[in-house]
């Protein structure tokens, strides 16, 4: 079954048997014609396009909306496995909440020692507008998708925090809508454990950070950068699914030292905004001047406790890829344990050693860019040719301390449905965790990418992967 | 509810009947061109006239054809008031409202949309004609159908309404401005076929001809068809009917919201105007003038909404 016995696959381990957790599903799916199954798939294409779940492609005339493509097959995780990922990234976002708060006021880790200051103060995603800002409970970053990976039976690495603005959770909802839908069979013989709860625990999660103003129910906003925004349909979807308004910096003005919407009644005060527009554009008078997607004056109310704003401003210094590495530090610093989940290996390239070694390795590493995302200006080493090599090389000459690196994982395969039946792909998960000052709450599963081209090991949708329903088993 | 929201979801609606009213009136073209093909050619450029189209088409086009005509009020991106056009433009504000909208009427907007953008993706042809109006004429019922099967009735139902009979009661008015000469008692001459077949065309045109039939008893008679679609309250399309449903919208909102605003008493003012005027009033007074005086004082209505409920900044 295996393509190759180097990657472990997590329906059939490294064997031929399917794993228990798969057991099931492999029977059924043995008693089903592959012709019937791919013909579902293109039913799930159809319903996808209907709801419109679909992402922007920019730049092009003709069918600028296009649909990430859905894998019938289900990621299965058993009960075991999420108990241990769970307190993982229960234990991680704790920490990270405390290592912004810190940055953002005295600072101990660098006093300590543990990271260096220029990774801090030299860091584009240093907000100084945030220096003495306590956000209500201290949460900064309030949605986390961490990115997980998985080489073994029991290794699991992070690779990314996402703690500026995760995406991809409409995703996890729709693709359970779809397959409940199409399959109903399967989730009555396997106890899966629910996702659709998410938007209800999001609501509440915010609520529960209300600024001190709010005195009642709390005003609850999505802001979205608009209509065009590739995430546009998730923006919608979680307003519509909370029940909260989805607004844009345009619907938006001060007043009075609050944020306010403007409704058919006149403006409305807003306490909690969930944003997904990034820092940079948020508010035209405090960053970027051109931005017309923001608010102007949303800091200046943010500071004086007028308003939450979701992930909180600055949160991007806890997921940017050179903090990454000092992670387990991170971890062990603010929670006083050993990390529960662990970290890729990464090597600094700001570093001469390291730098160093990287060079000399170069066909065997992942490269990344530091503030790079979405796949992009990465370099895989085992899959770039010569030419490739060569001129990354020079990239990394040129500006070291914008890369770091990584080695090539044997990323686990999970199969997909090809044409001809089951085949071997590689995955990775993101779950998402909610931070209030009630605790951290991580909805069981999440969104699994996959990369759809046979080998590849970039998963995400920009580059081709496609997404999977993630199961988590119950006890 | 957003201002902006509000302003979405009458857009929308107005898009949605736009839809239809297009196909509609190339429905009442296709009849004329069908039955009397010396008249065809007339017959649409009056109907590009009464959608306020003649010139961008002429940009265009050298001469007025009915295969170049259909295609233009089918398929044709730069003409905003095609079918395609309209229903996009339905479609992009439902999606700027969708938190706003049940998941029905998203997906019924959403399928309307992908059904035609399959269907007139390539040039039409007539033989496809009939069957493409029927496949809008039942697109856009099922978009009304899960409207009112599925939506809370709140302001944003109330603002959806108001959107659908504005642009009703525009096009119907449109209609009743090109043709209206028609009507008069100068050039009238009873139970001529010529005239039969003009009147016959306002009334498709305005989806009223079935309903003209059954009240009147198949008489033609211009002033009838004039108070039939300008007074006749029972008449889903009538000037008449529709303001009196904008009316009771806005004030079901005034209700709502426990304020009225001026917009109010500006549909009042219209509402009486139809409640007290007579047909041999309006041809007294002028039909051209009456239409024309209300399409202004409709435009006028349609800015003061926009200004009381902040559709825009």
């Amino acid at each position: 079954m295996a393509e190759s016995p180097k990657f472990y696959d997590e329906m059939y381990g490294h064997g031929d048997a399917a794993r228990v957790p798969y057991s099931d599903y492999a029977k059924w799916f043995s008693g089903e014609e592959v012709g019937n199954l791919r013909r579902k798939s293109s039913q799930a294409e159809a319903l996808f396009r209907l709801t419109g779940i679909t992402f922007n492609v920019y730049g092009m005339e003709e069918e600028t909306e296009r649909l990430i493509p859905f894998d019938i097959v289900p990621r299965i995780i058993t009960a075991k496995e999420w108990a241990m990922l769970e307190k993982g990234i229960d234990q991680r976002v704790r920490a990270i909440n405390s290592f912004l708060h810190d940055i953002y006021h005295r600072q101990e880790i660098v006093r300590a020692g543990r990271i260096p200051e220029e990774m801090i103060a030299k860091n584009d995603a240093f907000l100084p507008q945030m220096i003495g800002v306590a956000p209500p409970g201290n949460i900064y970053t309030h949605i986390v998708g961490t990115d997980l990976v998985r080489t073994g039976e029991n290794e699991f690495y992070v690779l990314e925090d996402n703690a500026r603005t995760p995406s991809g959770v409409s995703y996890m909802l729709e693709n359970r809508e779809t397959m409940l839908h199409m399959f109903p069979e399967l989730f009555s013989r396997n106890k899966v454990r629910r996702v659709s709860h998410y938007p209800r625990s999001l609501r509440r999660s915010l609520s529960a950070c209300a600024p001190p103003v709010c005195l009642e129910n709390p005003v609850v906003a999505v802001l979205t950068p608009g209509i065009h925004n590739s995430a546009y349909y998730e923006h919608a979807f979680l307003a519509d699914q909370m029940g909260v308004e989805l607004v844009e910096g345009q619907d938006l003005r001060v007043i009075d030292g609050r944020v306010a919407m403007r409704t058919t009644k006149g403006y409305e005060p807003i306490d909690v905004l969930y944003r997904r527009v990034d820092d940079e554009f948020l508010d035209p008078m405090n960053f970027n001047p051109d931005s017309v997607l923001g608010v102007p004056g949303i800091l200046d109310v943010y500071r004086a406790g007028g308003i939450t704003i979701a992930n909180a401003p600055g949160t991007g210094i806890a997921d940017d890829k050179a903090i990454y590495s000092y992670m387990p530090e991170i971890v062990e610093f603010y929670t006083g344990e050993k990390a529960i989940l662990k970290n890729v290996p990464t090597w600094r390239c700001s570093e001469p050693e390291a730098l160093q070694y990287v060079l000399d390795n170069l066909p065997e590493l992942v490269v990344k860019e530091v503030h790079g995302s979405g796949g992009y200006g990465m370099l895989v080493g085992p899959a770039a040719s010569k030419k490739e090599l060569a001129a990354f090389r020079a990239k990394l000459e040129a500006k070291p301390g914008n890369y770091i690196a990584q080695p090539t994982l044997s990323l686990s395969t999970v199969p997909i449905l090809a044409k001809s039946g089951l085949a071997p792909r590689h995955v990775d998960l993101r779950p998402f965790a909610l931070a209030s000052p009630k605790g951290v709450e991580i909805i069981p599963g999440g969104l699994t990418r996959v990369a759809l081209k046979k080998g590849s090991l970039v998963v995400n949708s920009s580059q081709g992967g496609g997404t999977k329903d993630t199961w988590v088993l119950e006890d | 509810m957003l201002g902006k929201t509000a302003g979405g979801v009458f857009w929308m609606l107005r898009y949605m009947e736009r839809t239809e009213n297009t196909a509609r009136m190339i429905d009442a073209g296709l009849r004329i061109s069908l039955t009397r093909s010396s008249a065809a050619e007339s017959e649409w450029t009056s109907i590009l006239t009464a959608m306020g189209l003649l010139s961008a088409y002429l940009e265009k086009h050298e001469t007025v054809e009915g295969g170049k005509v259909v295609n233009f009020l089918l398929r044709d991106k730069s003409n905003p008031s095609s079918v395609m056009s309209a229903v996009e433009a339905a479609r992009t504000n439902a999606r700027l409202v969708r938190t706003a909208l049940t998941r029905e009427v998203w997906e019924a907007v959403n399928e309307c949309w992908m059904d035609l953008r399959d269907l007139l993706a390539r040039p039409v042809r007539e033989q496809s004609l009939p069957d493409i109006l029927q496949v809008i004429r039942q697109r856009s019922a099922y978009v009304r159908g899960s409207l009112h099967g599925t939506m809370v009735r709140n302001d944003v139902y109330d603002f959806a309404r108001i959107g659908t009979f504005f642009e009703r009661a525009d096009n119907a008015a449109r209609v009743l401005d090109v043709k209206y000469y028609i009507l008069l008692p100068s050039i009238m001459h009873v139970g001529s076929a010529s005239d039969n077949v003009q009147w016959e065309t306002i009334l498709r045109a305005t989806s009223s001809a079935r309903a003209y039939q059954t009240l009147h008893e198949g008489e033609y008679d211009p002033r009838m068809i004039a108070r039939f679609l300008i007074l006749d309250k029972r008449l889903p399309r009538s000037l008449a009917f529709c303001y009196r449903k904008i009316s009771d919208n806005l004030d079901y909102i005034a209700k709502d919201y426990g304020d009225r605003m001026p917009c109010h008493g500006m549909v009042e003012k219209i509402c009486h105007r139809f409640e007290t005027m007579t047909i041999d009033k309006i041809f007294e007074y002028g039909l051209h003038e009456f239409v024309t005086e209300f399409l202004s004082e409709s435009q006028a209505l349609g800015r003061q909404i926009e200004i009381d409920y902040r559709f825009y900044e």
